[in-house]
C-alpha cells in the first residue's frame, strides 16, 4: 500500500515543484499582497481548473485576505486545498462497488446447484470508452493487470476493431502481461466481439471483462449509436451490463474534456472516469470541471506506460499534489 | 455555447455608442471578457494576458465607428489580431529533395495517422514518400503504420528487431534512396517533453537524418499544457511547423494560440477526422473564429457569396425579417442552399454548431421535400391553407411519398414560421432555443 502511494507521489512530484516553483514563496510564510494573488490565479489558471473553480477558489482567499491582512502564503494554500477538497467530495471510485443499476438477474451473484456445485458469479463488465488516443487500449491493460494481482480473475475483449492494428496492440499487452483475451480481426463487429468475449468470461467463470473499444469523438453521432450497440448486446446476456461505463480522459486536455464528458454521459450514462498521462507536468485539473459539472467519480489515474502506472484515485493525495504538502 | 464573445462584448460595451473614443476605462469591463473567453478557449493564461493587452493598445483612442456596434468594432480587432497572430509564418512545406520530415509529439495526440496522411498529400503533390517506423516502444505501432501505408500505398520502412532508434533512421534513409523515395516521414513515439531520456533519443535521431522539416503533432483539445510541450520540443528539436488534430471535434483550440505565440512557429496543417484524406492546410481566420466561438462563419459567407445570386438572397431575408415566407420562398430557397454543398457540411460551418451531426439522410429528406413542393400548385405553395386532405392526398401521389410526409413536412414549414416571427421579435436566442429543441426531435427542417 505504501508503495502505491509513493508512486502517486512521485508521479505528481514534478507537479507539486511546478506549482510551487510558480508561487515562489507563496505558499510558504511569507505575506500575501496583490502581486502574489496573481501569481496564485495564474498557477490556478494553468493546473487547467477552469473558469469556475479558479474564481471560487481566489473568490474565498480574497474574502480571508480582506479579514486579515496579515494571511501567510500557507493560510492561503489550505483555502485552496478546502475549496478543492469541497469540490471534490465524493469523488472517488471505488471498484469493489457495483454502481446502481437495475437488479442483476437470477445467479448474477453466483449460486449453488441442486447437487452442491458452485456457480461462479457472472462477469463484472467494464468499459472502455473515449475520445482518440486518450489511453483507453493501455488503460484497459493497466487495469486487468492490476485486478490479476489482486487475485481476481479477467478476460479482455478486443472490440477496437476499426482502428489500424488495435487488436494487435490489445494482444500485444495480453501476451506480455499473460492475460486472456478475445479478440477478433479489423473490420469485425466490435458488438459481436463483446458478446463473445461476455459469453466467454462467463464460461470461464471469471470475475471481470474488461471491454476496450475504438477511441471516437464525442461530436459523431454515428459512431456514438456504436457504444449503444455494445451496450445493448451485452445486456443480452446480462441485463446490468456492462456495470461500469468509464471514459478514459486525457489529463493534458483542457476544458473540452469536459464536453467530451457531458455528451458520452447523455448518451452512455458513464458511471466513472479514468485520467490519464498525468505523469507529465499537466495537473489534469480539468478532471476537477468534469466532476464538478457531472458528479462522475473518478476510479484511477494514469501515471505511465507501464503495466503497474495506474493508481486509485484518492483526493486528498491530489489536493496535496497541487497545493504542496504544506509544512 | 451559442452565446458569442459578440454578445458578450455587446453588453460590456453597451454604453460606449456616442462616447466618441474607446479608452482604458471605457474597456476595461469589455477586456476582462475577452481575457475570460481566450481562457475558456484554453489559451494560455499568459499568452491571453499579452493578446489583451495587445488588443487593448490597439483599441484605445480609436473612435467609435457610427455604423457598427462597439462590440461588433471590438470584436472585429480582435479578430484580425487573431488572424495575424496564427497567421504568421508559412505552411509551406521545405522544397528539399529528398525532403525529410520528422513528426514528434505527446502520446496519442496522432502522430502516427498524421504521418500516412501527410504521405498520402505528398504523393498528390508529386513526392514519391517513404514512411519510416521509429515507435518501437507502443505496441502494435509498428503495425500500425504499416497497415496504413499499405492503404495509401506508400513504401514504409521497419525494424522489428532494433531497439536502436537513431540506426533505425538512418537505414530508413538508405531504404528511400534504393527504392527512389524523394521524401521520407519520421513517424516516432509519443513521448512527454519532460522525459529526459525519449528526448535524447529522438535529438540523436535528428542529428542522424537531418530533417528538413520536424513537425510537432498537437492534440487541438490541448489545455495550458500546450505551452510547455511546444516550447520543450522547440528548444530540443527546433520545430518548422505544428500539426493540429482531432479538429473534427467541437474543442475552442485556444492550445493553438498558445504554441504558435510561444515558439512562432507556424501551423502548418490540421487533422480533421479518421480517415487519411481528413487532412487540410491551415487557414488562420477558421481557427480565430473558433477560438472567439464565432462558428466558421467565414467559410459559410465565402460559400454564399460563391453560390447564392445576391439579391435573390436578399428578398429572402427580407421575407424572413417580415415573417412572410411561403412554400414557394422555401423551395427556391432550398435550391439556393443545395448549390452550396452537403446539409453536413453547411452545418458545420455554422456558429455553435460545428459538432452537431445531421441524421443520415438528411440530403435525402431534402430531395423528399423538394418533390412535395413541387408536386404543389403555385396557389398551393403560396396559400399552405388551402391545402386540405383531398389535396393532400393528390401531393403525396404525386411526390411518391406517403400522406404523413406531406403532413410532416407541413407542420415543420408551420414551426418555422414561428420561428421568423419569433426572430422579428427579436428573439434570435429564442430561435437557436427553438432550433435546439428541434434537432433533439430529429425534425430538422428541409432548410
Ligand atoms: N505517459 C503516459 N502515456 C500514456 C498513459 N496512458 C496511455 N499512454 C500512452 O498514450 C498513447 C495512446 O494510448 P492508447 O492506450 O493507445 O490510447 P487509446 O485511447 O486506446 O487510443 P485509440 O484506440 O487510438 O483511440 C500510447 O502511446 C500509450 O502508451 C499514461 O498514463 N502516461
Ligand atoms: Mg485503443
Amino acid at each position: 500500500m505504501f508503495g502505491l502511494f509513493k508512486k502517486f507521489k512521485d508521479g505528481f512530484a514534478k507537479t507539486v515543484s511546478a506549482i510551487a516553483a510558480k508561487t515562489g514563496g507563496l505558499f510558504g510564510g511569507r505575506k500575501i499582497d496583490a502581486s502574489s494573488l496573481e501569481t496564485l490565479e495564474e498557477a490556478l489558471y494553468t493546473a487547467d481548473f477552469g473558469v469556475e473553480t479558479t474564481a471560487e477558489i481566489l473568490a474565498e482567499i480574497k474574502a480571508a485576505y480582506k479579514k486579515d491582512k496579515e494571511l501567510r502564503g500557507q493560510d492561503a494554500a489550505a483555502i485552496g486545498a478546502a475549496v478543492l477538497k469541497r469540490v471534490l467530495a465524493g469523488a472517488e471510485g471505488v471498484l469493489a462497488d457495483l454502481p446502481k443499476g437495475g437488479p442483476r438477474p437470477p445467479g448474477a451473484g453466483g449460486s449453488e446447484t441442486a447437487s452442491g456445485d458452485r456457480v461462479p458469479p457472472l462477469p463484472v463488465v467494464i468499459a472502455m470508452i473515449g475520445v482518440n488516443g486518450s489511453g483507453k487500449t493501455t488503460t484497459s491493460a493497466k487495469l486487468a493487470w492490476r485486478l490479476k494481482q489482486d487475485g481476481k480473475t479477467v478476460v479482455l475483449a478486443a472490440c477496437d476493431t476499426f482502428r489500424a492494428a488495435a487488436v494487435e496492440q490489445l494482444k500485444t499487452w495480453a501476451t506480455r502481461l499473460e492475460l486472456e483475451i478475445i479478440a477478433s480481426h479489423t473490420g469485425a463487429d466490435a458488438a459481436a466481439v463483446a458478446f463473445d468475449a461476455w459469453q466467454a468470461a462467463k464460461a470461464r467463470g471469471r470475475d471481470y471483462l474488461i471491454v476496450d473499444t475504438a477511441g471516437r469523438l464525442h461530436t459523431k453521432s454515428h459512431l456514438m449509436d456504436e457504444l449503444a450497440k455494445i451496450r445493448r448486446v451485452l445486456q443480452k446476456n446480462d441485463p446490468t451490463a456492462p456495470q461500469h461505463r468509464w471514459l478514459v480522459v486525457d489529463g493534458s486536455l483542457g476544458s473540452n474534456s469536459i464536453e467530451q464528458a457531458r455528451v458520452f454521459h447523455e448518451s452512455f450514462g458513464l458511471t466513472g472516469l479514468v485520467v490519464t498521462k498525468l505523469d507529465g507536468t499537466s495537473r489534469g485539473g480539468a478532471l476537477v470541471g468534469i466532476y464538478r459539472q457531472l458528479k462522475i467519480p473518478i476510479y484511477f489515474l494514469g501515471l505511465g506506460e507501464q503495466a503497474e502506472d495506474l493508481q486509485p484515485f484518492s483526493v486528498d493525495n491530489y489536493v496535496k499534489a497541487v497545493f504542496g504538502p504544506g509544512e | 455555447m451559442f452565446e458569442s464573445l459578440t454578445d458578450k462584448l455587446g453588453s460590456a460595451l453597451r454604453n460606449l455608442r456616442g462616447v466618441g473614443k474607446l479608452s482604458d476605462e471605457n474597456m476595461r469591463e469589455a477586456l476582462k471578457e475577452v481575457r475570460t473567453a481566450l481562457l475558456a478557449a484554453d489559451v494560455h493564461f499568459k499568452v491571453a494576458r499579452d493578446f489583451v493587452e495587445r488588443v487593448q493598445a490597439q483599441c484605445v483612442g480609436q473612435e467609435v465607428v457610427k455604423s457598427v456596434t462597439p462590440g461588433q468594432q471590438v470584436v472585429k480587432i480582435i479578430n484580425d489580431e487573431l488572424v495575424r497572430l496564427l497567421g504568421e509564418g508559412s505552411t509551406a512545406l521545405s522544397t528539399a529533395r529528398p525532403l525529410k520530415i520528422l513528426m514528434v509529439g505527446l502520446h496519442g495526440s496522432g502522430k502516427t495517422t498524421s504521418t500516412a496522411k501527410l504521405g498520402k498529400l505528398l504523393k498528390k503533390r508529386g513526392y514519391r514518400p517513404l514512411v519510416a517506423a521509429c515507435d518501437i516502444y507502443r505496441p502494435a505501432a509498428i503495425d500500425q503504420l504499416e497497415i496504413l501505408a499499405k492503404q495509401e500505398e506508400l513504401d514504409f520502412y521497419a525494424d522489428r528487431t532494433s531497439r536502436d532508434v537513431p540506426a533505425i533512421g538512418t537505414a530508413a534513409l538508405a531504404a528511400a534512396s534504393a527504392a527512389g523515395c524523394d521524401c521520407i516521414i519520421f513517424d516516432t513515439a509519443g513521448r512527454l517533453q519532460i522525459d529526459a531520456d525519449l528526448i535524447e533519443e529522438v535529438k540523436r535521431l535528428h542529428a542522424k537524418v537531418q530533417p528538413d522539416e520536424v513537425l510537432l503533432v498537437a492534440d487541438g483539445a490541448l489545455g495550458q499544457e500546450a505551452v510547455n510541450v511546444a516550447k520543450t520540443f522547440h528548444d530540443a528539436l527546433a520545430l518548422t511547423g505544428l500539426v493540429l488534430t482531432k479538429l473534427d471535434g467541437d474543442a475552442r483550440g485556444g492550445a493553438a494560440l498558445s504554441m504558435k505565440a510561444i515558439t512562432g512557429v507556424p501551423i502548418k496543417f490540421i487533422g480533421t477526422g479518421e480517415k487519411t484524406g481528413d487532412f487540410d492546410t491551415f487557414y488562420p481566420d477558421r481557427l480565430a473564429s473558433r477560438i472567439l466561438g464565432m462558428g466558421d462563419v467565414v467559410s459559410l459567407v465565402e460559400k454564399a457569396q460563391e453560390n447564392i445570386d445576391q439579391k435573390e438572397a436578399e428578398k429572402m431575408a427580407e421575407k424572413m425579417r417580415k415573417a412572410d415566407f411561403n412554400l414557394e420562398d422555401f423551395l427556391a430557397q432550398m435550391q439556393q442552399v443545395k448549390k452550396m454543398g452537403s446539409m453536413q457540411s453547411i452545418i458545420g460551418m455554422m456558429p455553435g454548431m460545428s459538432g452537431m451531426q445531421l441524421p443520415e439522410g438528411a440530403d435525402k429528406e431534402m430531395a423528399r421535400t423538394e418533390a412535395i413542393i413541387k408536386s404543389m400548385t403555385l396557389q398551393e405553395r403560396r396559400k399552405p391553407d388551402l391545402l386540405n386532405g383531398n389535396r393532400r392526398q393528390r401531393i403525396a401521389k404525386g411526390a411518391g411519398v406517403k400522406i404523413v410526409d406531406v403532413n410532416q413536412l407541413l407542420k415543420q414549414f408551420q414551426q418555422m414560421q414561428k420561428m421568423m416571427k419569433m426572430m422579428k421579435g427579436g428573439g434570435a436566442k429564442k430561435m437557436m432555443r427553438q432550433m435546439e429543441a428541434m434537432k433533439g426531435k430529429g425534425g430538422f427542417p428541409g432548410m
